[in-house]
Formats: structure tokens, sequence, C-alpha cells
């Protein structure tokens, strides 16, 4: 029988099943923008398979009132307009869930579960009798179920009204029958059923000065601010779009106003080993530059990465994480290039790593990636994932400071050379940080030129074999990465009154959930505090926290709790007191997940 | 009494334009095999920028891995070089110069890195037309791993161990012409005479300058029976005549009958004369030189000279429409938007 909801305000998760390619996405996004208006938090994503037109693609709104944004399982209301995946779709409505279809034609008895609601409006019917050409047909069926929601929902119409006003700005034309067609999906509601529904929206004001954006989009912008000139990539979901943004917003903001020329240059290379190749050479000549990719581009540029550490030149890689291995599922979510990312290329390596996990950190951490790539002289890789990547986030919004100086760290200019007192070399470390000077081609006519190699060299940059000269030079890397550390963004942490007995750790897009599960915990008795990683090498405020407890939760996306791997490897930890909490089958992992995980152990143990 | 230190290594030595001697554009000492091809390229580099009168620090010198890829330490000492990874010494050279257009970029490679593990970083610089000069020293064979054949071997040609290449060889000069690629030389490494005003030419012209040099491996691939060794190369060359390289500002001097010659004015206005003894191809015209290319290759000869240049060339730089201005000099002023733009950005994100 049906399982009847307690009411609740502001808090649900809508689902919509769409044919990829026909128009859905921004009726979707009306639907979730409208509620961000009414100043209640969203967390919208988007479920797509790697083709572009014809198979399923799902397209999912968590509501919170609280501001959980990780994703949560469960669908309460299922918005089906693809009969191709109706039978699954069907499937996952929770019991007392609600099923909105097209029943322009009746629904196969096969498709009938007792323990949910049915919404029937005929989508095609009404559309084949408001309009005319097929292709209004087809865009203003996903309006007319937006206005079927609101009304099922209380989404106020005003708010929807100018959306679409600000959506067709210069095509007014364009508005009015958008509304008409939110009328027409709200009347059918209003005639036929009762509403709201016991879940819906009430305006709140929760939201504050947030914006809602994707963190490619916002990556792309930092790399903008953070003064990238030279841009080269090679397409790969769920990268793409990171490039895409900071060439739209270069053609923006950086055209130069005297000239109209670009003050910047993108290369679409012919392969990730010609995209990192060609990234290397900018920085090797002054011009930041960076190169987006997701995890086959990581493996493709590993032999570049590797000269880049051991030459000591500054580059910027982004590797929007998707499910590996392999191919994987390129369309799927996933933190499985930790390990691969921290020790990239052949010999003894170690990268510096960024884990934003929200657009606004994709934002500061992508401009400040310049700044400590080129103060270490070294590759700088920001880990995000597709789920941060191409999903809209609601995030704090950008800022820039700006007396803000670029760190272009330790550059030779001529007449530095020219004083220099002792003979300058490429590769000594004058300040015992690890960090040598180094100079641009072109600088100065007879001092200041050296080889950039990446086989073994000397404090001269002189090709070297001598075994001494050889583990001195390893050694001296070495001393940069505890530079690195203290340059590098320290852990947040998120810790009781009292010291707990159990700890947590998690990194980037795991966030969310897991600190909804912090809070879930919490409401069982349980507290834990808990670290969210920014960076690696692990600074000493990890390192601290990590001895702190006896147990301590390791929450990440992948099969082979890297995370955990790299974190006992780098500091000596015993592997028993980290607890992997794994979830890697291509969808963010949940609160419930993360808390269930912990519960079952607690009670074993 | 005192003693004065002569600022110059000796007054003696001649000195180019800008007072510089060629030693100043000479590198370390070579540690290639005595007689190896390459050195004899790299002493025609140093010969090149000396006669061109090339600032030495204004050029980045860019190679990938193989006994030819190290050779940049061996000319231009106040140079930067790169010494990049094996085959993908073009993508380095292509952000190199996105960040600074300024400078002149000369790449060296190897057969085997060019026409093998880089060829499709080589296929993708050609096509985009970046603004550098591309010299492969061509020995049919990989020197630095001792030997093996590589992709520009000619079928047939017999190695050291006494076997013949079963493949076809790989003509890079057919193949950059079928690319688009604006300047095509092919070259002797032992005929210095040829080599250097191409060096030259090829520095001065605007666009990608390939000039693939045949360069024989003393020690791994000049035995009776390969196509690549010192003895065939010469018995097979068929030069296109002489080349004058004319600097900006120099007059042409020598005369030549009409039709015989052909002239052609490079984008810095220097000139390139050539005195055609054959009159099967006019190096201006693509289609007369794939044909001739392909005709020399039935006959088993080696075309050498100014295959072929197109003045008009629109390198990647404009093609892109970046700024004049190097990238790598632009400031915050230039390159940050500021924050009230990104004020405005937050807005439209609500
Ligand atoms: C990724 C990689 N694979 C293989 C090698 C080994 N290797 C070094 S040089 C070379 C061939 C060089 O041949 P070529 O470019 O013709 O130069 P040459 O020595 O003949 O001048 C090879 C295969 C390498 N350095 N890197
Ligand atoms: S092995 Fe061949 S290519 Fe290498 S240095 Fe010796 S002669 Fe030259
Ligand atoms: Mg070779």
């Amino acid at each position: 029988m049906f399982s009847s909801f307690m009411s609740s305000i502001n808090d649900f998760v809508v689902r919509f099943a769409n044919v990829n390619g026909t128009g859905s996405a921004s009726a979707n996004l009306l639907f979730a923008k409208s509620i961000f208006r009414m100043g209640v938090p969203i967390a919208p994503k988007n479920i797509f398979p790697s083709n572009i037109q014809g198979l399923p693609t799902w397209y999912e709104v968590r509501v919170s009132e609280k501001g959980y944004l990780g994703r949560r399982a469960g669908i309460d209301l299922m918005v089906s307009v693809n009969p191709q995946s109706m039978k699954k779709d069907i499937e996952s409505v929770r019991p007392g869930g609600y099923f909105l279809y097209d029943s322009t034609k009746p629904l196969h008895p096969e498709f009938i579960r007792e323990d949910i609601h049915y919404i029937g409006v005929p989508l095609m019917k009404i559309c084949n009798d408001e309009y005319t050409d097929p292709r209004q047909k087809q865009l203003f069926k996903n309006i007319v179920y937006v206005g079927a929601l609101a009304v099922l929902l209380d989404i106020e119409f005003a708010v929807l009204e100018t959306l679409l006003a600000e959506q067709f700005k210069g095509k007014e034309k364009l508005v009015a029958p958008n509304v008409k067609a939110l009328a027409i999906g709200g009347d059918y509601i209003r005639k036929h059923f009762t509403f709201p529904l016991e879940f819906k929206v009430e305006r709140r004001d929760l939201v504050g000065d947030s914006i809602l954006i994707d963190g490619n989009s916002a990556a792309g912008l930092g790399a903008v601010y953070g003064g990238a000139s030279v841009v080269s990539w090679y397409p790969i979901t769920p990268s793409t779009s990171l490039v895409s943004a900071f060439e739209e917003y270069a053609n923006e903001l950086r055209i130069d106003e005297e000239t109209g020329k670009n003050n910047f240059a993108i290369v679409q290379a012919e392969d990730e080993l010609a995209a990192i190749g060609m990234a290397i050479g900018a920085n090797w000549n002054g011009a930041r530059s960076f190169t987006a990719t997701s995890g086959p581009g990581v493996s493709l540029m590993s032999e570049f990465l590797g000269l880049a550490y051991y030459a000591e030149i500054p580059v910027v890689l982004v590797d929007v994480q998707r499910a590996g291995p392999s191919t994987g599922m390129p369309t799927r979510t996933q933190q499985s290039d930790v390990l691969s990312a921290a020790y990239a290329s052949h010999g003894d390596t170690k990268q510096v790593l960024l884990f934003p996990s929200t657009p606004k950190e994709c934002f500061d951490m992508m401009a400040d990636s310049f700044d400590l790539a080129e103060q270490l002289q070294t590759p700088v890789i920001m880990l995000t994932d597709l789920d941060l990547g191409m999903n809209d986030n609601m995030s704090k919004p950008f800022q820039w400071d700006d007396s803000r100086k670029y760190k272009r760290g330790k550059v030779l200019n001529a007449e530095e050379l020219e004083n220099v007192k002792t003979t300058w070399g490429r590769y000594l470390d004058i300040d015992g940080d690890g960090v040598p000077y180094r100079t641009l081609p072109g600088t100065h006519p007879t001092s200041g030129a050296y080889f950039t190699r990446g086989t073994s060299h000397n404090e001269y940059a002189a090709y070297s074999e001598d075994s001494d000269t050889y583990v001195r030079i390893m050694n001296r890397l070495l001393l940069k990465l505890e530079t690195a550390k203290t340059l590098v963004p320290k852990p947040e942490f998120y810790l009781s009154e009292k010291q707990s007995e159990i700890g947590m750790v998690f990194f980037g897009t795991t966030t969310y959930s897991a600190c909804e599960a912090l809070d879930i915990l919490k409401s069982q008795g349980i507290t834990c505090d808990a670290m969210r990683l920014k960076a690696f090498p692990f600074n000493h405020e990890v390192k601290d926290f990590m001895n702190r407890y006896e147990r301590i939760f390791v929450v990440e996306q992948n099969r082979d709790a890297q995370l955990r791997s790299l974190l006992v490897n780098e500091l000596d930890l015993h592997p028993n007191k980290l607890i992997k909490v794994l979830n890697f089958d291509g969808t963010p992992i949940t609160a419930d997940f993360i808390s269930q995980s912990i519960l079952q152990t607690l009670a074993l143990a | 009494m005192s003693y004065i230190k002569p600022k110059f290594h000796h007054p003696l030595l001649p000195k180019n334009n800008l007072g510089y001697t060629r030693k100043d554009y000479e590198g370390s000492i070579s540690t290639l095999c005595a007689g190896c091809g390459h050195d004899s390229i790299s002493a025609a580099i140093v010969e090149a920028c000396f006669a061109l009168n090339v600032e030495p620090h204004k050029v980045a010198k860019l190679s990938g891995i193989g006994c030819s890829s190290k050779t940049p330490a061996y000319f231009l000492q106040n140079s930067h070089g790169f010494n990049s990874v094996h085959g993908r010494m073009p993508s380095v050279a292509t952000g190199a110069n996105l960040a600074n257009c300024d400078l002149v970029y000369l790449g060296v490679s190897g057969d085997g890195d060019s026409a093998s593990i880089g060829m499709g970083q080589f296929v993708h610089v050609v096509r985009r037309n970046l603004n550098m000069v591309y010299i492969v020293m061509n020995n049919g064979c990989y020197g630095l791993t001792k030997g093996q054949d590589s992709a520009t071997a000619d079928r047939g040609s017999i190695s050291k161990g006494g076997d013949a290449t079963l493949f076809e060889g790989i003509d890079l000069c057919s193949l950059a012409i079928e690319l688009g690629a604006t300047f095509v030389a092919q070259s002797f490494s032992g005929d210095k005479s040829q080599l250097v005003p191409l060096i030259e030419a090829a520095m001065s012209h605007r666009g990608f300058a390939l000039i693939n040099v045949l360069s024989p491996c003393v020690t791994f691939n000049n035995n009776p029976g390969s196509t690549k060794s010192y003895t065939y190369v010469r018995e097979h060359n068929e030069a296109l005549g002489n080349i004058d390289f004319v600097p900006v500002g120099n007059e042409i001097t020598t005369t030549y009958n009409e039709g015989e010659s052909v002239q052609v004015t490079m984008h810095d206005g220097s000139k390139l004369r050539l005195n055609k003894i054959d009159n099967q191809w006019d190096p201006q015209d693509r289609l007369s030189i794939i044909s001739a290319l392909k005709t020399a290759q039935q006959k088993h000869e080696i075309l050498t000279g100014l295959l072929y240049v197109d003045k008009d060339s629109v390198p990647l730089h404009v093609k892109l429409n970046t700024t004049e201005t190097p990238l790598n000099q632009l400031q915050e002023d230039k390159l940050c938007p500021g924050n009230n733009r990104l004020q405005e950005i937050n807005v439209g994100l609500r």
C-alpha cells in the first residue's frame, strides 16, 4: 500500500529522465534555478551517457533546506519523458514517491507499481494541440512539465517568468509562448490533481550571495585571472568544458582594447603528449600556461611530467577525473587518479596536487596553481572530478584582490644576472629551500644561458653521471617538496569540542556528503573529528591529525583506497588504523553510504 | 706597467656586424663519433648564425632525444637550449614560441625522433606553420641506440649487419610539402657551401622551415649498400646549383642569365638567389616540386637545395591573432581583468 510521507519543506529529490539532445537541459535548469532564486539550496547533477544524441540522460536536483549538497539516494519525484528508460525510472522511485509521465498513451500494466503515485500529464497531446511546428512541440513539452512541477511543488510562477525573461533577453518574442507553456502545464495539474504535494518548496533566505556555476567554468575563469596566457589541450570528457570556458572568458576579458588582438593563445593539440609539451615549452619561456585533461590524458602526459619535475619547469595541469581504468566510464565520476597523479612518471617523482571541492575553490586554486608552479618550478596538478567539473554547484561568489601581484618565483632578469657574484648555476640551491634560480631565453647576451635537459645534470645544468651529483640533486628535489608543504593550502578541520575517538579524512567532492554524514553520525550519538585535505604533499597539520586518532576513516571515490595508500606511504602510518570507506560505482558518494559504512564498522568493532 | 686583457678572444678573429666572432656562436666540445655528419651540421649552424648577425641569446635551441638531438650543446653556447623528450620537440617549441614570438626558434631532430616516435608532432607542427627552423639530421638509423633502421631508411638499403631494409622509407621533404609546409630544403652534411645559405634562408623565413640534412652515421650506417652513407649520398646528390643568400640591406652582386635563376624576397627583406641548373621545377610551385621529387626518387637521385618556399606564409601567431607583445611579457594589467569584472560575472550566476 502507499507508504505516506511526512510532509516536508525544501527537502526532496527530483529526477528528470530525458532523451539526450532534445532541449531538456535548459528546461531542467529553469526548474533548478527557480528554487535557487526562492532562496533554497539546491544541488543539481547531470547523469548522462557518453554519446551525443538518442540515449537516456538524467538530471537530478536535490533540494535541501539544510544546505546538504551531496547526492542523496532515493527519488521522491521522477519526471519521465523518456519511454526508453521508463521501466528503470519507475523502479528508481522510492516507495511512496511520485512518477510524473506523459499520459498521451496509457501506461503499460507492467509499469504499474502499487507503492508509488502516478501523475499523468498528456504532454504530447497538449503540445500537438497547441503548436504546429514540430521543433516547438518538442521544446515546449519540456516547459509544460516545468509548469506542472511548479504547481505540484509550490514554485512561484513569478520567479519562473523572471528567469525566462532573462534567458530570452534580446529575443523577447520567445518569452510569451514559454510563459504560456508554463501556464498550460500548471493548469492541467490544478484541474486534475490535488496540489501541492506533501513535499514542496517554501521561500527562504538560505542562499545569500551564492552563485551557481560548474567547477570547470570556475577553473577556466580562475586561469584567466591567474594570468594564464598559453593554453594547449586535447578534447576529453569531462575536462573539455574547462578550456571552452577559458576561451569564452578570454574572448570577453582578454582582447587587447587598443589592438583588438588576443592577449592569450589557445592551441588544440594533436594529443595529450603535445598538449603538455606545449604547456611546458611556454612555461619554460616565461608565460603562464596550462592544459586540462582526464585520466587517459594523464597517462599519456606522464613522460613529460617527469621531465618537468626533473628539469624543474613550472606547469599547471588540471585532471578532471572520471571513472577508469582505461576508457572506463567516461561520463561517470571518480577520484581514482590520486596515485597516478601524485607519482606521475617513471623514476622517483612526486608531484604537487591541489584538491578543490567547490567552484570557488576551483577558481581560487586554479589562479593559485600558477603562483605555486612558478614559486616551486615544478608541475602542479589540480585534481577535480566530473561531479564538480560538469555540474552546477552552489558556491560562494568569486572574489579577487586587485592589489594581488602574481608570484613569479625566482627568475633572474638581465640586471640581476650581472650582479650575480659567483657563477650562476641553474640548479644551485642558494637559499636552502631547494628552489634554485632560473633564467628565461633571451634575457642576457652573455650570461644565464643553460641547457635544459631531462638527463642527469649537476648544479650548473651540465650533463653528469656522477653518482654523488645525482644523489645530491635528487635529495634537493625532496627539500623542495618540504618547501612545497609550507606553500600549499592547509587542510580544513571539522572538530568537535572534545577530541573524538575516531577521525575522518576526505577530499574534493566527497566533502558535501562527508559533512552531512558527520551530522548523521552525531544524531546517532557518535562524534567524529574530520579533516578535509586540500593538497599534496601533506603538510605537518595533516600529519598531526593523522597521528592524533586511533582509528581514522578515509573516505574516497575509488576502489583501491588510493588516498589511504598515499597517506600510509608518505606519513609512515600503520595501515591498520586507516579504515577504507570506498564508493566507486561512478555515481557521487552519498552521506547515507558514508554513515552506514562507519556505523557498520563501529558495530563490528 | 699594466696589462689590459683583450675583451674578445683573439683580436685577429673576424667579427660580424654585431662584433661577435665565430667563437661566440660555438658550443661545448662534441662528444659524437669522429666523422659523424651531425658535427658538420653544427658547424654550419655556427657559420650561418655568425654570417646572419643573429644575437646569440635571441635564439632558442630545442631538440628531442638522439645523437642528433644532443648537438644543441655543441653550438650557440649563449643561447638557451632545451633537450626535451624523444620525438616531442615540436610541442615544446610550439609552446615556447607562443610564449615569446620575438626569438628565433631552432629545432634539431633526428630521423628516428621525427619520422617514428615523433611523426605525429612533426606533422602537426608543419601544419600549424610554426615560425621555426626545423633541422632533421637524417642518417637513416637510430645512432644513439646502436644503429637500428629508422623509418627514413630506404627499402633495400643494406644495414651494417648486412640486412636489407624491408619497408618503404619515409621522405620527410615530400611529406612536409604535402602537408603544406612553407619552406622545405634538403641538403647534405658534407656540402657546407649549400647548407649554410639554406640555414640562413630558413632563419629568415617567417613560418615553418624544414631542412632535411642527410648526415651519415659513420659508426652504424656508412657501409657499402647503405643509401645514407657518405659515398652513396655524394654519388647520388643532384644539387639545385648555387644558392646565394643576400641579407637585408646587402646588394646582389652575382649575375645570372635570364631564365636560369630565381629570386625570392623573404618576409624580412633578405633575398634568395637560386641558380637553376635544371629547369624541371620552380621552388615557388608546389606541384612542380612534388613531381620533381617523385622523378628523382625513381632515378635514385637525391635532390638537394631549396625545394619549396612560400614567401607569403602566414605563421601560427598571425593565424591565432595573438598580440605582438610577447605573451611572456604581459603583466597583471593586461592579464588580470580585476575584481569589478568578477563581481559582474557573479551577478550573472545568481
Ligand atoms: C620514450 C623513449 N623511447 C626510446 C628511447 C631510446 N632512444 C633514444 S634515441 C633513440 C633513437 C634516436 O634516433 P634518431 O632520432 O634518428 O637520432 P640519431 O641518434 O640517429 O641522431 C631512441 C629509440 C627514448 N630515449 N625515449
Ligand atoms: S653513433 Fe652515429 S649518429 Fe651517433 S654520434 Fe656516432 S656517428 Fe653520429
Ligand atoms: Mg638517426
